[in-house]
């Protein structure tokens, strides 16, 4: 496995041998993390945040992972600030900030834009979404998750509810379910069901898949919750209907496995009712900060530091 | 039997489709779809020298095929790449004073390159603003189904 100088731009780059790794290493930062709140890994190495749309949670978590790091960052987290608008071509944009820096992370509306970008740059490019496609880093955060609560993915069954025809998170997150032998159960209304296509891979490589419209979660290891987006529907009247069927409140957790996790991409609007964020169940806050310790092991990891 | 049933195929075929002194024939195209390579091969209502074409005609290996015909014509790589995403079984005959003086088979290459466009208007490779080309992975050859190198997205049976 080589890792220096590699870009980090969709989770169907990775096989279950890389994926694990990555958990394995990003566990081994958190141990490390315990001991010392920061490290001087990757002092004098520069990050370049090139954020060209809003970004809380990613832009926020790189940030301080390379701080924790000992490194800096530079940036912007709006394309408005950026040479963009004066016509500059993201790969231009790249170019430049490959010059300055030893390590990027991208966020660009258009889809594929992480992927041109790596093609432009001397230095490791980490994709922190770009449009509708993939976000990398989210999904190995779902699943060091995962595997920290549960110690293995295999065998668990993983429930995913909410927007499943648009959800970037839940595609990316399917596509590297598919390297393991979890049961997945796919909840959503009618109108945003998972594409037939990513169905059928998922069954074609022998993976257990339920589908249904109701709202249950009985037997599942991890609740995976999205949002579902009102500009989804064209009936307005449509979207009051269904949305309430998907909110995840005391009462939907009957019957609700004792070890059971809750797990959200943030941010959420209506569909986890803040009563569940005192229960037990809830992983939601904890998945955003593990966040830290997967982005601090792909960033040493990137830039060939040894941990 | 077989070999004379060949024969009685050239032979109808010839009579189908005159034979020519020089230039390009591409022959098992995908029935339906030689038009499509006349397109590729830029050959429209401009195009002065003779253009001969057969669709739906009888193959043994296809059930059916389409043939194209161009005297004086010389054919280039990136056009046999472009011929090969629609047409993956069809066979380039250079012909010299009559004379097959090279017959090759299409090739369809791992990686598609600056041929066909990405049909997700968000995709990267189409922003003119960004110097780059479309560009697609060969997911499974047959029926052809080929990946967006950047957005991702699939495309079936172009």
């Amino acid at each position: 496995m080589k890792w220096e100088k590699r870009h980090i731009i969709s989770i169907k780059d990775f096989s279950r041998e890389e994926i694990d790794y990555v958990l394995k290493k990003s566990a081994e930062m958190e141990e490390r993390l315990n001991h010392e709140k920061t490290s001087s890994l990757m002092k004098n190495k520069i990050l370049a945040n090139l954020f060209f749309e809003p970004s809380t949670r990613t832009r926020m978590s790189f940030e301080a992972s390379m701080k924790k790091l000992g490194g800096v960052t530079i940036g912007f987290d709006s394309g408005e600030v950026s040479s963009e608008v004066k016509g500059e071509t993201i790969v231009d944009t790249v170019k430049i900030a490959s010059g300055y820096s030893d390590v990027i992370v991208i966020r660009h509306p258009v889809e594929g834009s992480a992927r041109l970008a790596s093609e432009h740059s001397d230095v490791p490019v980490i994709n922190g979404g770009d449009g509708a496609n993939q976000h990398p880093t989210q999904t190995l955060l779902d699943l060091y998750t995962i595997k920290k609560e549960f110690k293995k993915i295999d065998g668990l069954s993983i429930c995913v509810v909410g927007d499943l025809k648009y959800g970037r998170t839940v595609h990316s997150l399917t596509n590297a379910l598919e390297n393991y032998e979890a049961d997945l159960c796919f909840i959503s209304p009618q109108e945003l069901k998972m594409p037939r296509t990513i169905v059928k891979d998922l069954e074609a490589k022998g993976i257990n898949v339920k589908e249904s419209s109701k709202l249950n979660v009985k037997d599942c290891d991890v609740v995976y919750v999205t949002r579902i987006q009102k500009e989804r529907f064209p009936d307005p009247q449509e979207y009051e209907r269904v949305k309430d069927a998907f909110v995840l409140d005391i009462q939907a957790l009957e019957g609700i496995k004792e070890d059971a996790i809750i797990m959200h991409p943030l941010p959420r609007v209506s569909e986890i009712h803040p009563e569940i964020d005192d229960t037990q169940y809830a992983r939601y806050f904890q998945q955003a900060k593990n966040g830290i310790p997967v982005r601090m092991a792909l960033l040493a990891l990137v830039s060939d530091v040894d941990f | 039997m077989d070999a004379e049933k060949n024969e009685e195929e050239k032979n109808d075929e010839k009579m189908k489709i005159k034979l020519i002194k020089n230039g390009v024939v591409i022959d098992h195209i995908a029935s339906g779809r030689a038009l499509e390579v006349l397109h590729i091969l830029g050959i429209g209502e401009d195009y002065e020298d003779e253009v001969s074409l057969a669709m739906n005609i009888y193959s043994k290996s296809m059930g059916k095929k389409d043939i194209v015909k161009v005297e004086n014509r010389e054919i280039k790589t990136y056009e046999i790449n472009k011929i090969a995403v629609i047409a993956p079984k069809a066979t380039i005959n250079r012909i010299r004073d009559c004379r097959v003086v090279k017959k090759e088979k299409v090739v369809l290459p791992n990686e598609i390159i600056g041929i066909v466009k990405c049909s997700n208007p968000q995709c990267v490779s189409n922003k003119c603003r960004e110097p780059v080309k479309s560009s697609f992975i060969v997911v499974q050859r047959e029926p052809l189904i080929i990946s967006c190198k950047y957005c991702e997205r699939e495309a079936k049976g172009l």
